[in-house]
């Protein structure tokens, strides 16, 4: 019987929109783009050059710091375009896709008869590793580190997030594998809710979460199983990656196809799309976005997701589009005392509290308030389960005091742990930003 | 919409290089006031936010006080004419007005002050002007006596924000509440203003009550606790609150519906309130005046009289002067409540204790803070050395 973790702090979100539980392929697209800002502390080096003929699964770029580290392309093809922004930075590798899909063979492998080390080379090799984020920093993992353990959540409770029962129903055979592999590595940890497809897995240590969002985080989880101290390394990985190491083992291909919920209020049918990995935006949304008024496009959910544009290409960690009203242009009149029916809200000031919880909010892209200090205190804390004091590591970081980060624990947070805390804020304080800053300044002293 | 025109046209005249640009931040002020900022979220982070702001709970607050002022008002007016002698024939809303004619110069005094020296420091520091003053504002008038002069009230409002708020970065890194220093640098600069028995009632003539006094005297419930002599009003008059005081702070009823408001919408902590309220009732049960029954007045009576249940209410819940972790608020409350009959009970110079005693423990409240924040980075780091 697995071990269940209940807890009370969080917030559930429930926009409209939400993906109704039919699937459709995207069709193929032109140019597929690889974004290495989605793999965040990794430096690019660029081993491809324009015009170069690539197999799906030939590498795109390499991690500088640790060259071993492929990033390779999601289809075959010829290389159309590096595309770089200031100084230089790489900004996207694009690949115009051949009309004939070959994939580099790297070979099918019992995740049984491997040890750690081989294990390891064939993630490295096939541009699955870049996946890997570590705590402490929450950037790619070093693949020097031996982790004390490996984290994955399997349940997403993120406003308009997808489903994993959904996504990898029918796919439970290559994600026990991509566990049988990585528990070659370090133990691996599987976070589920209740109900879960994956609660069976075997050789992985499974833990129920109960509880609002953001249980399904997987830095919530690690926080309340097995925390990290200081100078302790902890690998994580999304359910959907694990079914992708494991595809490569039992394929041997590197197939980066995966189901993402395109979600939202401004889209016309929320539903899952088989796509692939570095897909232009605009064709996964084409035709499916509201025109009557100006539409965000979020690369993510609308908490921990930034904002794309029918150009963008889907990030590597993405899970879903989602579609949200701008709202640049609502001049609502005297919002601080108007009962404003429609909007969600926290505070009892707003009628949200008397709504019937299956109530489905629009909201739009707005802050909804001036950025103020922080004024009100428990904010952060009331949607916040982890034995972390939020507010006073967020002023540590604002600060810049590296000693008060550490005692306060911020090698157990990334920044999406302070998403919702960001959401209810009152002060508006841009948590995630900061708290991304103060992890970047950690990593480059301790380094 | 006509409204929206008309400020989109003023602003290039308030924004930098307009012709009015040194009033830039009383203009966003203004469009902030009528309309909810179309700022739009940041390319990474948060997309979404909840609709809740500071404008809306601060002015939450500002509606959690009504009652009170109400009330304040009324009294004023009562109070004059239980000492011109005319209560049979004055009806209560002619007392009422009589209160509002009191009371609304000093509302503007304290908001035209306040807010005054809170937008030129906004636009001298190019920010734009926080609202925490509207709630600072509506309290300094009721927590000064009746006959408080208005200069007086000028000067000690200007004090405060600059010298307890604007030195300090402004709305949320003060360290004390202003409001209440507001009072204390009135207590300290003109104690003849703020105590005593003359102060209390307004002696000013007005159409809606006729009939004059001069120089009246009459004493509050701790001030004739203070001077040893029995009280003589009722525990009943001291809670609906048909007694002399600062002019909010009377009625236990209209505090206590504000006390129902703010916690309702989550603004202001149970925990400080409901702690407050224990060490006041623990202290005065364990330290009574005296004689009880000679002196009228039942150790719980000492929650209802003075400034006790206003300031647990409204003062020692401002949530940036209190604890800022949940065990911080409960310490914090306590020793404020205890602290305050202490200091009424035991010093005989300060008849009343709840100013003191908030400001003290404005004082400790990062002391509070420290101890439960040290248990979280101790306990971590007995985990890592594990």
């Amino acid at each position: 019987m697995a071990n269940v973790i209940k807890l009370k702090k969080g917030l559930t979100i429930n926009l409209k929109g939400r993906a109704a539980q039919k699937l459709s392929a995207a069709g193929a697209s032109k140019v597929y783009g690889l974004v290495p800002d989605a793999f965040w502390g990794m430096k690019p080096k660029v081993v491809v050059k324009e015009g170069d003929v690539v197999k799906a699964g030939d590498a795109l770029f390499v991690n500088k710091l640790h060259p071993e580290m492929k990033f390779v392309s999601p289809v075959a093809g010829k290389v159309k375009l590096v595309e770089r922004g200031e100084r230089r930075k790489v900004l996207s590798v694009q690949v115009e896709a051949a009309a004939t899909q070959e994939y580099v063979d790297f070979g099918r492998k019992q995740a049984s008869s491997l040890n750690a080390a081989q294990v390891k080379q064939a993630l490295l090799d096939s541009g699955l590793f870049g996946f890997i984020i570590q705590r402490p920093y929450a950037v790619v993992a070093n693949p020097d580190d031996q982790p004390k353990a490996i984290f994955v959540s399997a349940f997403s409770d993120m406003p308009l997030a997808a489903d994993v029962n959904y996504v990898l129903k029918g796919r439970e055979q290559d994600f026990q594998t991509g566990v049988d592999a990585l528990a070659k590595i370090a133990q691996v940890y599987l976070g589920v809710q209740a109900g879960s497809i994956l609660a069976g897995t075997k050789n992985a240590t499974v833990t129920v979460f109960e509880g609002k969002c953001p249980a399904g985080n997987v830095g919530v989880q690690i926080n309340h199983v097995s925390p990290v101290n200081k100078g302790e390394v902890v690998w994580t990985l999304g359910a959907e990656e694990v079914a992708m190491v494991g595809r490569l083992f039992n394929t041997g291909k590197a197939d980066f196809t995966r189901i993402i919920a395109v979600a939202g209020s401004e889209i016309k049918e929320p539903q899952y799309k088989q796509v692939l990995i570095g897909a232009p935006i605009g064709d996964i949304v084409a035709g499916n976005v509201q025109t009557d008024k100006k539409v965000r496009l979020i690369d993510g959910n609308p908490l921990t997701g930034q904002q794309t544009y029918n150009e963008g290409f889907l990030m590597a960690h993405s899970t879903e589009v989602t579609a949200i009203p701008e709202g640049d242009d609502a001049d609502e009149l005297f919002g601080w005392i108007s009962p404003r029916l429609n909007e969600f809200s926290v505070s009892r000031s707003y009628f949200s509290w008397v709504m019937p919880k299956s109530k489905e909010y629009t909201l739009d892209a707005r802050v909804k308030g001036g950025h103020r200090h922080m004024i009100f205190s428990g904010e952060y804390d009331s949607v916040f389960p982890m034995d972390i004091y939020p507010e006073q590591l967020v002023k540590a970081i604002i600060a810049g005091d590296i000693d008060r980060m550490e005692a306060l624990g911020i090698y157990e947070v990334a920044p999406e742990d302070f998403a919702v805390a960001e959401f209810v804020d009152s002060s508006k304080v841009e948590l995630q930003r900061i708290v991304r800053e103060g992890l970047d300044m950690l990593r480059k002293e301790n380094e | 919409m006509g409204l929206k025109k008309i400020l989109d046209n003023l602003k290039p005249t308030f924004s930098e290089g307009g012709k009015l640009s040194a009033f830039g931040s009383f203009y966003d002020a203004m469009e902030t006031f009528f309309y909810v900022p179309n700022e739009t979220a940041k390319a990474k982070g948060a997309q979404i936010h909840d609709a809740i702001d500071s404008k809306r709970s601060i002015f939450f607050v500002i509606i959690a006080m009504i009652p009170a002022i109400l009330f304040g008002m009324y009294n004023i007016g009562y109070q004059h004419s239980l000492a011109v002698g005319c209560t049979e024939e004055c009806c209560w809303f002619n007392q009422f007005l009589y209160g509002l004619g009191v009371m609304l110069p000093k509302i503007v005094v304290s908001y035209a002050v306040g807010l005054g020296i809170e937008i030129a420091i906004a636009q001298w520091k190019k920010e734009e002007v926080h609202e925490g003053f509207f709630v600072t504002g509506m309290l300094i008038p009721m927590i000064v006596p009746v006959n408080c002069p208005l200069w007086i009230l000028a000067i000690a409002t200007a004090f405060a924000v600059i010298f307890a708020k604007e030195v300090f970065g402004g709305t949320g890194m003060n360290i004390f509440n202003p409001a209440l220093i507001t009072r204390a640098f009135l207590f300290f600069a003109y104690p003849s203003m703020m105590s005593g028995d003359k102060v209390w009632v307004n002696a000013d003539y007005m159409d809606c009550i006729n009939g004059t006094i001069d120089g009246y005297s009459c004493a509050t419930p701790l001030g004739q606790l203070g001077a040893g002599e029995p009280v003589t009003y009722s525990a009943m008059d001291t809670i609906i609150g048909t007694i002399p005081g600062s002019i909010g702070e009377t009625s236990v009823i209209a505090i206590l519906i504000g006390a129902v408001i703010l916690v309702w919408a989550g603004i202001a902590s149970w925990k400080i309130i409901l702690s407050c309220f224990a060490g006041g009732a623990l202290m005065a049960y364990l330290l009574p005046y005296g004689d009880a029954e000679a002196l009228n007045f039942q150790w719980w009576e000492q929650l209802t009289v003075g400034g006790f249940c206003f300031g647990a209410v409204f003062m020692a819940t401002d949530p940036v002067t209190s604890p800022r972790t949940e065990g911080g608020k409960w310490i914090f409350g306590f020793l404020i409540g205890a602290m305050a009959i202490i200091i009424r009970v035991l010093n005989p110079g300060y008849p009343e204790g709840m100013m003191l005693a908030i400001l003290l423990m404005n004082v400790f409240a990062p002391l509070f803070d420290y101890f439960f924040v040290q248990s979280n980075i101790n306990m971590r780091a007995k985990r890592a050395a594990k």
